[in-house]
């Protein structure tokens, strides 16, 4: 019975706190609209965010692209295909590794330090000190914070998926001599529209999960450090689950378009 | 410092708070329970009461971040319960805040917690005159060279007086201190305290001021009111209230 009590206590905040997000992205749209506009803190946050991750992302993407090709190469080469390689890696890349492997990536990076940062701004009354001081906190942190992630997420996954191009074709130029001219003519034939749109609206999905999800534990912040350090956990792993979720629909949904 | 009866009718229409018979309960935690005060033009009013007796959830009911239940809060002649968002925000210029715990914002320098207030809501300053007046309110607290410091970099003392700073830089007719002296040792509470004078001297401002300490409450207060089961219990100046025979009143000042 006990058991079965806490299993249905557990679905039903679930739920709860769903729906409550729900709310929080709701008074997202509504502020987000309304002026005044927090034009200064936007940039400021997408300067922040760019340059948080741009060495990760950097890294990440050449790893990435390195070693998925050097796993490849043999299958495709027993194949006699080692010519359609360009082709291959540059479309798993562009349309579902790069995205999802760099958002998550971006999840640890920028998610978890807005759960953060906003958990301890609440629970240090910073947040309180804001609107006695005639500032609408919602507007100036979780406006320009979700603003920030939807914008940069796509950049930095643009970002990353070139970078990870590159790594992939510096290996094909040692293993087999392919020109990194050739390579890229390649890649971009292979590329079409209906590659590249999907893949990039997605990562506006991805960009506002990050930043609503980070900003809804840090706001939502219980007392004491231990909440601080919750908001910033669970800002993590409730992204991460949101992104794949995402990544899901987004697949189903391009796929009813372009069958 | 009592009021002469001629004077009553004056000191009425120099009232620049009014709390009358304010309610607020948490669930079945009842806090307040139809507390009242009024906060004179350039009095300092010190609050005192238990820990957890719900002083701060008082002050937070003053400047609309915790909303009452029953009861009327009039600043300035605003009740605000009928402002708008907008009015209140203007309204809330004239009110100082300082926080139990400074609440500075640890993501910005010194100088930009000052300039927060003053970007938000005067008319456009030039970069010179915001200068000017982030170094005024500096010089006030003797903190000039911390000004592109980050809070972290300051001792506790030294935040509570950067807030202080960043309370007054627009000018406040009304100040609300927080336990302005917790958890300082004692050589930098009288520094507070000196300040806090000082602020009310050259500012002219009302201040109604929360704290524990004994020796606080004696060297600022012009009149203390004790906050007991959610009520006003008692009134009165330093002396009248640290030899009464009251015990719950006592106990206050021990
Ligand atoms: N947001 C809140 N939600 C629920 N209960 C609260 C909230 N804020 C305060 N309380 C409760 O109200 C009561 C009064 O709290 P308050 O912070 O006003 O005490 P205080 O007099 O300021 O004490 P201290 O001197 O320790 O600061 C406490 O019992 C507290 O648990
Ligand atoms: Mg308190």
């Amino acid at each position: 019975m006990a058991e079965s009590t806490s299993f249905y206590n557990k679905i039903t905040s679930f739920f709860e706190e769903i729906g409550e997000m729900t709310r929080f992205a709701m008074r997202f749209f509504k502020e987000a609209v309304s002026p005044p506009f927090e034009f200064r803190e936007l940039l400021k946050q997408c300067f922040f965010m760019g340059n948080k991750s741009f060495f990760l992302v950097a890294v990440t993407g050449f790893i990435l692209g390195v070693v998925f090709t050097l796993q490849t190469r043999p299958t495709l080469e027993e194949f006699g295909a080692a010519a359609w390689m360009p082709s291959m890696i540059s479309i798993s890349i562009v349309r579902e590794i790069g995205p999802v492997i760099i958002a998550l990536i971006c999840a640890g990076r920028i998610g978890s330090s807005i759960g953060a940062e906003l958990g301890s701004m609440k629970v240090t009354e910073q947040i309180d000190a804001m609107e006695v001081s005639g500032t609408n906190p919602f507007k100036f942190l979780v406006v320009t914070r979700i603003a920030a992630t939807t914008l940069m997420i796509p950049l930095l996954v643009i970002f990353g998926d070139f970078i990870a191009l590159i790594g992939s074709a510096l290996i094909e130029n040692i293993k087999d001599d392919v020109s990194y001219q050739l390579y890229f003519t390649q890649v971009f034939e292979a590329l079409k529209f209906s590659d590249l749109i999907p893949a990039t609206i997605k990562t506006f999905f991805f960009g506002f999960a990050i930043g609503l999800v980070g900003c809804f534990k840090g706001y939502n912040s219980k007392k004491g450090t231990a909440g601080v350090g919750k908001a910033s956990n669970s800002a993590v792993v409730y992204t991460s689950m949101l992104l794949f979720v995402i990544d899901f629909v987004a697949v189903f949904v391009s796929d009813l378009f372009y069958n | 410092m009592k009021t002469t009866t001629s004077n009553t009718r004056d000191s009425e229409s120099n009232i620049v708070l009014q709390i009358e018979n304010l309610y607020k309960a948490f669930g079945e935690n009842k806090v307040l329970n139809g507390f009242s005060l009024d906060l004179k033009n350039g009095e300092n009013l010190v609050l005192m009461g238990r820990s957890g007796s719900g002083k701060s959830v008082l002050i937070k009911c003053l400047v609309g971040l915790l909303k009452p239940d029953k009861g009327k809060v009039e600043i300035l002649g605003n009740d605000i319960s009928t402002l708008s968002q907008s009015d209140m925000d203007e309204l809330r210029t004239s009110i100082g805040f300082l926080f139990q715990g400074s609440a500075l914002y640890d993501s910005m320098t010194v100088r930009e917690n000052l300039e927060f207030p003053l970007r938000r809501h005067t008319r456009k300053l030039s970069s010179k005159e915001m200068e000017a007046l982030v170094f005024e309110a500096l010089e006030s607290v003797g903190l000039k060279h911390t000004v592109d410091l980050m809070p972290a970099e300051l001792s506790g003392g030294m935040q509570r007086r950067i807030a202080l700073a960043r309370a007054l830089i627009l000018k406040p007719k009304i100040i609300i201190y927080d336990e302005p002296t917790t958890g300082l040792d004692p050589i930098t509470s009288k520094e507070i305290i000196e300040l806090m004078n000082s602020v009310q001297e050259k500012y002219k401002t009302s201040s109604l001021i929360i704290t524990h300490d004994v020796d606080c409450a004696r060297v600022v207060s012009n009149r203390i009111i004790l906050l007991l089961d959610g009520v006003n219990y008692a009134e009165g100046t330093f002396n009248e209230l640290s030899n009464s025979n009251d015990t719950k009143i006592k106990a206050f000042f021990k």
